[in-house]
């Protein structure tokens, strides 16, 4: 009975917080990209980048906050520069939609010269963010490291294996059931969030119906540049800064919405656990858990892990793969071809 | 001068005219009808009409003012109402919430219209927190004429309401058209199915080739021979 | 001006900066930099065969051309007996193991029976299984190949030879590849065919890190063949040495200006072969119909044209230029290193030269490939000149000044991003335009 207990615990170690941790920063990540992907109709590659942006000023901010000695107790600091980290990155969707994107809207051009044109922007804000910040490590955690230490829960329970739950997990936990259910209610019961669902919907007919264009672009940039900004925060508090490695998240991040269906909120949420988990499931050593559940001593040959560690990332190209091929249109639905 | 009154309209998509000098018009209470063959510029006309297509020529007065100008958004604001012929409905939101951005420019409690439509239209208030993608055709239509009648216009326009619609269902929202009509509002229809839209209309008009050809009552225009010959299949 | 003046007037201006560029730093930068802007160029006219004949965003050019730098290892590297001893065959049975289970796939797919879900998940289940199986077959015999010298070689070497021949090998490596993923994002919107590419290079970049045994991965692959003569040898011979004391070089600087040259010379070679083909292709009935094809998809579905399989045929050919762009910079560098394959770095990047050259025109590909590989190079110490010059009046070690400086470098990124946004938006047709339009 412990051993399947223990089995548990490992999986649960391994698998489920961490799953739980990057699937919630997918998940916020993916939510922006499908929401710009449904309001302004095309993807947003330097996304990526706007959460290294958005993730650099709180930085910035935390650095000040923490030379002035103010600290948030068990928490990290970041979160209170949060808010800092927000407004920044909502100015700079703003400003990069009033110079750029603003005009193509007015030329009516098609999806791929928007995101060619989100290449530039990648190009500026990778450039930017790296000059100011520089390209190396940072690590900004602070506050209590750990809400459970696998000591302690092995002292606490008496069995094998320990479960480790880091304060950075927790925080992006919650974190993001906060976000998700504020996006979700203001969707749904707000005036203003029924009116971006309209114009995603059928864009004539909600300007038919007297909604202004503008004010729902406007919106959109706020609400995906804070969703932006929260996630690169989340996701640096959690693995450290580096510049570098925002870049790498464009794929995983725009699989889980087509996963889940781009364009659709819901689906770009389900996509993001669904990628976060496949790829811990796929690239871990099941060897201790096998050996826990078989009856007497025996533990296999080989760690009986199906792939590699460093293939993490195929994992979510080869999700795409399968979702182009089985059902393009993604879990819910989403708006697309 | 009727209450909705568009004159000498010329215009077309940009390329050549598809209208060539009609007039169209309607009272408070009325029900107009405009029928015609194919690329007789109907639809052309009723978006002339509303200000999706520059009217090279001519001039569109409500109530006796000038609106030969204004964009479509403006026109709603004072009054006029325009069911599209398609994607006329917000499939992925339910139809309530279809009625809701329906009455988006009304700063006032919209509830009472809501109540409204739903007696007009009762299968809508039973499906009203269904996507209205999910709806048949018929119901389709429904939600899409409630839509337009949230900002309480003194003018709906209909292009084509009953394309691809059963017979029985046709019959229905004819039905429902009358009743509108009957609380004050003077609706102008584009119609394929001349004789059934006609047989209801106080006034109708056929347009050939952009220009009107015959404008009497619905009852003249059916017992016309001439007419009936020409468009109503003898 | 007329368009055949103003051409010549750009390339000869490109021309002026790169003499200029050999005068004020030396004559072996300013061939350094002509060979890789030859290579951009060749890579351009790749993406751009995809970009301007068919509207196709390819985000993946990296990948490619790691095909083709593969193909550089796996044709000019002589083979390592030892390895293939140990576990050649088995790791051949297991390669064959894999791509049998991704045509099985890929039969399932089309013929068996039911709806797009079902096939899909035949489809996935076969690959699947076939991978397993292939894990099974392959791990013994690659821990038995990168067992054997790892330090030296680890891994089962090539075919031996001459590496001029990997070029059209690189071109075919990334023609399959481009052809399969082709196969699975063409057809939809064109959105999650950028996506797809840039999956698919990601997948090729970790490969080839990870799989030593093919091309011992992080550890890279040097002192590979040359097409050319080495400078040590060309120091040895009497003429070289007769031409430094004539021109007033050094010998080692002059062998190395020889080198160079000779591979521009061919470069310059196959960049003209290359761009003779698209011209021919660009305006034959076949170009043309694509380009009716960009230009208006749902008219020409209407008339019955076969879009997709169109689109393939222009993805794969253009992907087979990059593999072969992609094989030639791995000849020029020496060595492969799977490593240097950054998508900022290359696919971005050639993007930049298409857009900025001008979409849809051939020459206009060459001209960006030469003028922003040149502006890219040349930025960086340009901007540190430039940052230098406007730090001077710091301390010479205040915080601020040693962090701007060591990180000028970045600005580069940023002024390639301004470049391109100022092109899309005042110049979206580049510094060539497409004829007739």
């Amino acid at each position: 009975m412990t051993d399947i207990v223990n089995a548990l615990v490992l999986l649960a170690n391994f698998v489920l917080v961490p799953g739980l941790a990057y699937g919630s920063q997918l998940a916020l990540g993916a939510l922006g990209v499908t929401m710009i992907y449904a309001v302004l109709r095309f993807s947003n590659f330097a996304h990526g980048e706007t959460m290294s942006f958005g993730a650099m000023i709180t930085i910035l901010a935390t650095w000040w906050l923490q030379e002035k000695g103010i600290t948030f107790g068990v928490l990290p600091t970041a979160l209170l520069a949060l808010p800092v980290g927000i407004i920044a990155t909502v100015a700079m969707c703003l400003m990069f939609d009033r110079i750029v994107y603003r005009y193509y809207r007015r030329e009516k051009a098609n999806p791929v010269t928007y995101l060619i044109v989100s290449v530039g922007i990648l190009f500026v804000l990778s450039g930017l963010v790296r000059f100011i910040i520089g390209p190396q490590d940072r690590v900004f955690a602070d506050g209590e490291r750990f809400i459970m230490k696998a000591r302690a829960f092995k002292q606490m329970t008496g069995l094998d294996q320990g479960l480790a739950i880091k304060t950075t997990q927790g925080v992006t936990v919650v974190t993001a059931v906060v976000i998700v259910a504020l996006i979700f209610w203001f969707l749904n019961r707000t005036r203003t969030g029924k009116s971006m669902r309209a114009y995603s919907d059928n864009e004539d007919l909600a300007l038919l119906s007297g909604i202004n264009p503008a004010k729902v672009v406007a919106i959109t940039w706020v609400i995906t540049g804070a969703l932006a900004a929260i996630a690169g925060t989340l996701y640096g508090l959690d693995k450290g800064y580096k510049p570098f490695t925002y870049l790498g998240l464009v794929l995983p991040i725009f699989a889980s919405a087509i996963v889940g269906g781009v364009g659709n909120p819901l689906g770009a949420i389900a996509g993001g656990f669904v990628v976060a988990f496949s790829e811990l499931l796929l690239t871990f050593a099941y060897k201790r858990v096998i050996a826990y559940l078989t009856p007497g001593d025996w533990i296999p040959e080989g760690l009986v892990q199906l792939l590699s560690t460093d293939y993490k990332l195929a994992v979510s190209f080869v999700i795409l793969v399968i979702v182009l091929l089985v059902k393009p249109t993604g879990m819910f639905s989403g708006k697309t071809l | 001068m009727s209450f909705l009154q568009g004159e000498g309209l010329y215009g077309g998509y940009g390329g050549a005219d598809i209208l060539h000098g009609c007039d169209i018009g309607v009272d408070k209470g009325e029900v107009a009808v405009v029928v015609g063959p194919n690329g007789a510029g109907k639809s052309t006309a009723m978006k002339g009409l509303f200000g999706l297509l520059d009217l090279r020529q001519g001039s569109v007065e409500l109530d006796g003012r000038d609106i030969s100008h204004l964009p479509p958004q403006e026109r709603v604001t004072l009054g006029m109402g325009f069911v599209p012929q398609n994607a006329n409905v917000f499939t992925s939101m339910t139809v309530e919430e279809n009625l809701e951005m329906g009455a988006f420019i009304r700063q006032d409690d919209f509830r009472p219209t809501m109540e409204q439509v739903f007696s007009l239209f009762p299968v809508l208030g039973q499906k009203r927190a269904q996507p209205a993608g999910e709806l048949s055709g018929g119901q389709r239509q429904q939600v899409a004429v409630g839509r337009a009648l949230m900002t309480q216009p003194s003018v709906l326009m209909l292009d084509e309401p009953t394309a691809g619609v059963s017979p029985i269902v046709m019959d229905e929202l004819f039905d429902r058209v009358i009743e509108i009509a009957k609380t004050g509002i003077a609706i102008l229809m584009v119609e394929q199915n001349a004789r059934q839209a006609l047989e209801i209309a106080d006034r109708g008009f056929v347009l050939v080739q952009g220009q009107n050809r015959y404008t009497d009552t619905g009852q003249a225009l059916l017992a016309d021979p001439e007419v009936r010959k020409s468009f109503l299949g003898g | 001006m007329s368009s055949n003046l103003r051409n010549i007037l750009l390339f000869a201006a490109m021309g002026a900066l790169l003499i200029a560029v050999g005068v004020v730093q030396s004559a072996n930068v300013a061939l350094a930099i002509l060979n890789l802007c030859l290579i951009s160029a060749i890579m351009t006219l790749g993406v751009n065969i995809q970009w301007g004949y068919a509207g196709l965003f390819n985000a993946g050019v990296m990948g490619f051309a790691a095909l083709g730098g593969l193909a550089a290892v796996l044709v000019s590297f002589p083979p390592v007996p030892e390895a293939w001893a140990v576990g050649g065959s088995r790791a051949m049975l297991g390669v064959v193991t894999g791509a049998v289970s991704i045509v099985l796939a890929i039969i399932a797919f089309k013929t068996v029976p039911g709806s797009r879900r079902v096939r899909g998940w035949a489809a996935a289940v076969i690959a699947l299984a076939g991978i397993i199986l292939m894990r099974f077959i392959l791990d013994p015999a690659v821990e038995a190949i990168e067992a054997v010298e790892p330090a030296r070689t680890g891994f089962l070497g090539g075919l031996g030879l001459p590496i001029v021949f990997s070029w059209i090998a690189g071109g075919a490596f990334a023609a399959l590849a481009a052809w399969g993923i082709g196969k699975i994002a063409l057809g939809l919107r064109s959105d999650y065919l950028a996506i797809a590419t840039l999956g698919i290079s990601e997948i090729i970049i970790y490969f080839l890190k990870n799989e030593d045994w093919l091309a011992r991965g992080v550890k890279n692959v040097n002192g590979l063949a040359r097409p050319v003569p080495y400078e040590i040898e060309l120091q040895k011979t009497l003429w070289v040495q007769e031409l430094a004391a004539q021109f007033d070089f050094s010998v080692i600087e002059l062998s190395s200006i020889i080198v160079k040259l000779s591979y521009a010379g061919l470069f310059i070679v196959v960049l003209a072969i290359v761009f003779w083909l698209s011209e021919r292709a660009l305006k034959s009935p076949w170009g043309r119909m694509m380009r009716a094809i960009r230009d208006n998809e749902v008219a020409a579905s209407a008339m019955g044209k076969d879009v997709t399989w169109r689109h393939l045929q222009v993805f794969v050919l253009g992907s087979a230029v990059i593999g072969l762009a992609g094989a030639m910079l791995t000849t020029l560098d020496g060595i492969f290193t799977p490593g240097s394959y950054q998508p900022l770095r290359f696919t971005f990047l050639i993007w930049v030269m298409v857009i900025v050259g001008g979409s849809g025109n051939n020459l206009g590909s060459i001209l960006g490939g030469f003028a922003i590989w040149f502006f890219w190079i040349e930025a960086e110490p340009i901007g540190l000149a430039l940052i230098e010059f406007l730090t001077s009046g710091m301390a010479v070690d205040s915080a601020l000044r040693v962090h701007l400086i060591e990180n000028a470098a970045h600005t580069r990124l940023a002024t390639m991003g301004v470049v391109l946004l100022l092109v899309l938006r005042f110049s979206p047709r580049g510094l060539i335009p497409e004829r007739g339009k």
